[in-house]
């Protein structure tokens, strides 16, 4: 398909713009405006429409197809979501920050105050910043919120580590060398997950947090949970969740109650906003009481007369991690997410996102290799292992699904599972669908045996087959050229 | 019985899954977790209809003060947003589609972030653009973040000028790394040069501009990126992306890594979010980018395509080695800010900077008539200027607001002995009549 600056024609626009009832300004000084106007698409309106429109149709979305991706939870995305968000358009952020702006903003920030608090309640937690605009923000503000704990008992110096075992989402390392902290990571055992006598060995009073996922990325609980916490706390460690797999558990056990200090969730997981093609996210972070000194500012708190407004400057605090309260609009569709769920909803969503997940497992268990076969939470990781016997990877059985209508589960991620094909069904799909997706997930299998060839070529059906990326990364041609 | 209609298992269906799995409940599934562990309390609200739950929402926004008269900025402007922003970025093929890892089946987003890469990269003048950051302010971290990668130094520059919250945003980044921030103190609401030349040597990674800064004005930077390039510096400019209609691009002016907030691109102001960052940089920088980059190559059979490219740099690749921990970004905000600056064209752009200007000249001229006000002269302004008023400017502000009047940002907050300054922002949104009705206002306020 065509860029869009290939359908520019000089002199054309999509939109017209109102007439100016002010006089035209004198010119400004020529050292200070560029010398030729920057080089935009010049296209109608029903040009950009169709050019947008069509574009679009060249995506797999959850309304039009099944996304079994592991780690992302792509659950469908209820509609009136969308309409709430719109009723927040008008109002500017920075009015809150004015003058006898708090009172002007009552509702906005009456809505962020409790989304906090329906979220520690979720979490165990006993306060949760809403700034954080994405999991891996969250990640990084709890760091620092970590790392402003230890500084204000001395110990900034000492604490020099961040323990990750190894089937750890990328983030968590990343977010925490960004924070300052060397990574210790800790192998997986046998059973699933990280490997307690090794943790029990990295463990100094030089480690400043251990990060874990729970369930992990293999979509398993891990039942030594509150022992490692306790092994953490023992050597002034704090315990991070990384909130990415909650889904699993509303209802059903609290990060704080097992001894998590600090939480991060995703409301584009957990909470039914849409991933939007890559974000916006949004990343809350909730804290137990000795880290809430340090928490993100502006802090909104509610006085006796339950009336919403910023609390007074901390200096302990990290300070500010973006512009104002967070990606507000995502925080609306939680909001109302939660409050259309409530708590047997959101019981029932944990419920089912196991109980899918577990079949999908059993199901394909005869026809993929299954390396941690044990009852699994929200999702469950196979490995093409046996596929691989005949030349075939995950790759090519993803390529292969995506002909049939499926995006693709989660491919060679946990890295520690060889070949790694992650499915998460999430709550929201039904029966059908997901024998339909098993049926094909097994036609794949057999193909492997068969014609391995096939999968091969797969795509066959799309608008284009597999692509050069070796190509892309050597050429580096990331904006267009005329 | 089963009343979700998110959750759609019959009873039926939940005991033939139960049965395939070889358990007698749901309830057996979380045996994983020890029994000592399990939540004691759940206190939340009981579920509703979604008629009850957006009518709940409509009460929450109503208790926001509604059709407030916006004189503010700040960082985010109140601007026009065409109609098929809405219609497009609303496709559910793009809002409920996942990052796009796999190519083949995500075409429409890859390609959509490349002629917004490509838009960033004219926009801004520079070569290469990743396909979005969080917000302006995290943007100017990143990239301050990515100049001491390049550079290999760990002493940064910052002027005063440069947005309130973007500098806290930087201080919180570096908060518990070792980089020393200097930031030099406005004079007279510019970029203090001679302060900046006493400061500069060959240990600084580089130096961090707005333009217009945070007061409004506009500057040249060329001959200072020649300064700084001397000294073996970068030069970081954040910009506000309308401005750029008209004004001097960071690429023609010598700038290295041009980051700044897409809002004022076909957003929403929603209380601040989402809306989404953009960097851009000099070629040689790419492989120290920050976050996800869209390249164009080819299929098996010599067809174009697009793909996320240079992973490498990436998370979820490098771990703790990676350029940035950025994974989510703000996908759907850029293509807003695509569709937008599609939408408005290349004259569109111009005209639309020069209409924002001409309001803003005719607010300037109208206010400064008042007795009691006078304005910052130091250099031109796009769509902002600071005023100085006969009162503390809180108390102005806080009555005008009673009036249904944003008057503007007091700077008091922001700049220790600035009072009786005041920011004020006019877009091409607001009409003469609204303008000639603050004035009035603000006069009144300022005789009593």
């Amino acid at each position: 398909m065509q860029l869009i600056y290939e359908k520019s024609v000089p002199g054309r626009r999509g939109v017209k713009l109102p007439a100016s009832d002010v006089p035209v300004a004198a010119a400004l000084p020529a050292a200070l405006l560029r010398t030729e106007a920057a080089g935009l698409a010049e296209v109608s309106e029903l040009d950009l429409v169709r050019h947008f429109t069509n574009l679009s149709r060249r995506n797999f979305s959850v309304d039009t197809n099944f996304y079994p991706l592991g780690s992302c939870t792509m659950k469908y995305n209820a509609k009136v979501l969308e309409n709430a968000a719109v009723l927040f358009a008008p109002f500017h952020p920075m009015t809150a920050l004015l003058p006898g702006g708090v009172e002007a903003c009552q509702g906005s920030l009456g809505m962020l105050y409790d989304l906090g608090q329906m979220l520690a309640d979720i979490t165990g937690m006993d306060e949760v910043t809403t700034q954080p605009l994405a999991g891996a923000h969250g990640e990084m503000t709890g760091i620092l919120l970590v790392s402003a704990y230890h500084a204000a008992r001395g110990n900034k110096a000492k604490k020099k580590y961040v323990v990750v075992p190894d089937s750890s989402h990328g983030t968590n390392p990343a977010s925490a060398a960004i924070a300052g902290y060397e990574i210790i990571t800790v192998p997986t055992a046998p059973y699933g997950d990280m490997d307690l006598e090794l943790f029990k060995k990295a463990m100094t009073d030089e480690v400043a947090a251990v990060m874990i996922t729970c369930p992990n990325t293999l979509g398993l609980f891990n039942p030594h949970i509150k022992e490692i916490s306790d092994i953490a706390h023992s050597h002034d460690a704090l315990m991070y969740y990384d909130g990415a797999n909650l889904n699993a558990i509303m209802g059903k056990v609290k990060p704080g109650d097992v001894g998590f200090d600090v939480v991060h969730v995703n409301l584009h997981k957990t909470f039914g906003t849409p991933h939007g093609g890559g974000g916006p996210g949004s990343g809350p972070v909730g804290v137990k009481k000795a880290l809430i000194p340090f928490l993100p500012q502006p802090r909104i708190v509610m006085d006796d007369d339950g009336q919403f407004l910023f609390d007074a400057p901390r200096t302990a605090s990290i300070g500010r991690t973006a512009n104002f309260y967070g990606n507000f609009g995502v925080m609306v569709k939680a909001y109302a997410y939660i409050i259309m769920l409530g708590r047997v909803g959101l019981i029932r969503v944990s419920e089912q996102a196991v109980l899918n997940a577990n079949y999908i497992k059993e199901r394909l268990k005869p026809y993929y290799d299954l390396p941690y076969d044990m009852t699994c939470m929200h999702e469950c990781v196979f490995s093409a292992s046996k596929q691989l016997a005949h030349g075939v990877h995950a790759i090519d059985i993803s390529k292969f699904l995506i002909d049939r209508g499926y995006h693709p589960p989660t491919v060679y991620f946990p890295m520690i599972v060889k070949e790694a094909i992650m499915i998460e069904p999430t709550e929201t799909e039904s029966k059908a669908t997901m024998d339909a997706f098993i049926e094909v997930m097994i036609e794949a299998a057999r193909t492997a045996e068969t014609n391995p060839q096939a999968l091969h070529d797969a795509p066959l059906t799309m608008p284009i087959s597999r692509l050069d990326e070796t190509k892309a990364a050597r050429e580096q041609n990331v904006c267009c050229q005329w | 019985m089963n009343d979700s209609h998110y959750c759609p298992h019959t009873p039926e269906e939940i005991s033939e899954m139960l049965s395939v799995i070889g358990v007698a409940s749901v309830e057996e599934l979380f045996a994983p977790i020890p029994a000592a562990l399990r939540a004691k309390t759940f206190n939340l609200p009981p579920g509703q209809s979604e008629f009850e739950t957006f009518a709940r929402m409509q009460a929450i926004a109503g208790d926001n003060v509604q059709g407030l008269t916006n004189f503010i900025g700040g960082g985010f402007y109140d601007h026009l947003i065409p109609s098929v922003i809405d219609h497009l970025s609303g496709r559910a093929e793009f809002y409920t589609a996942y990052t796009p890892y796999q190519p083949e089946c995500s075409q429409g987003t890859l390609q959509a972030l490349f002629e917004y890469q490509t838009a960033i990269c004219r926009l801004t003048g520079l070569d290469v653009s990743n396909a979005s950051l969080y917000d302006g302010a995290t943007a100017c971290a990143e990239a301050a973040m990515m100049a001491l990668r390049v550079t290999g130094r760990n002493r940064i520059i910052v002027d005063g000028c440069l947005n309130p919250f973007s500098r806290q945003v930087l201080k919180t980044y570096l908060y518990n790394l070792d980089v020393e921030v200097i930031e030099i103190a406005p004079l007279d609401g510019m970029l203090n040069r001679a302060e900046l030349s006493r400061v500069l040597d060959s240990s600084i990674a580089a130096l961090l501009v707005q333009n217009p800064n945070f007061f409004g004005c506009i500057d040249d930077f060329t001959a200072l990126a020649d300064q700084i390039h001397a000294a073996g510096a970068l030069v970081v400019a954040s910009v506000y992306p309308i401005s750029l209609g008209i004004l001097k691009s960071p690429g023609e002016m010598g700038v290295d890594i041009a980051v700044g907030d897409g809002q004022s691109l076909g957003n929403p102001l929603c209380f601040g979010g989402p809306s989404f960052g953009f960097i851009s940089a000099r070629k040689a920088y790419i492989r120290n980018m920050p976050g996800r980059i869209v390249g164009e190559t080819v299929d098996k059979s010599g067809k174009r395509g697009y793909v996320l490219t240079l992973q490498a740099r990436e998370q979820h690749i490098k771990r703790q080695k990676a350029t940035s921990n950025i994974c989510s970004n703000q996908g759907l905000c850029a293509l807003r800010g695509l569709i937008f600056l599609s939408s408005v064209g290349k004259q569109g752009l111009a005209d639309l900077a020069c209409l924002n200007r001409d309001k803003a000249e005719y607010a300037k001229a109208r206010l400064a008539a008042i007795p009691g006000v006078t304005v910052l002269q130091s250099a031109p302004t796009f769509n902002e200027f600071t005023l100085f008023l006969s009162k503390p400017a809180d108390a102005v502000v806080a009555g005008l607001l009673k009036e249904g009047i944003a008057a503007g940002v007091p700077l008091g907050s922001y700049y220790a002995g600035s009072e009786q300054a005041l920011i004020v922002t006019v877009t091409e949104k607001r009409s003469k009549k609204e303008i000639d009705h603050f004035a009035k206002l603000l006069e009144a306020a300022l005789c009593n």
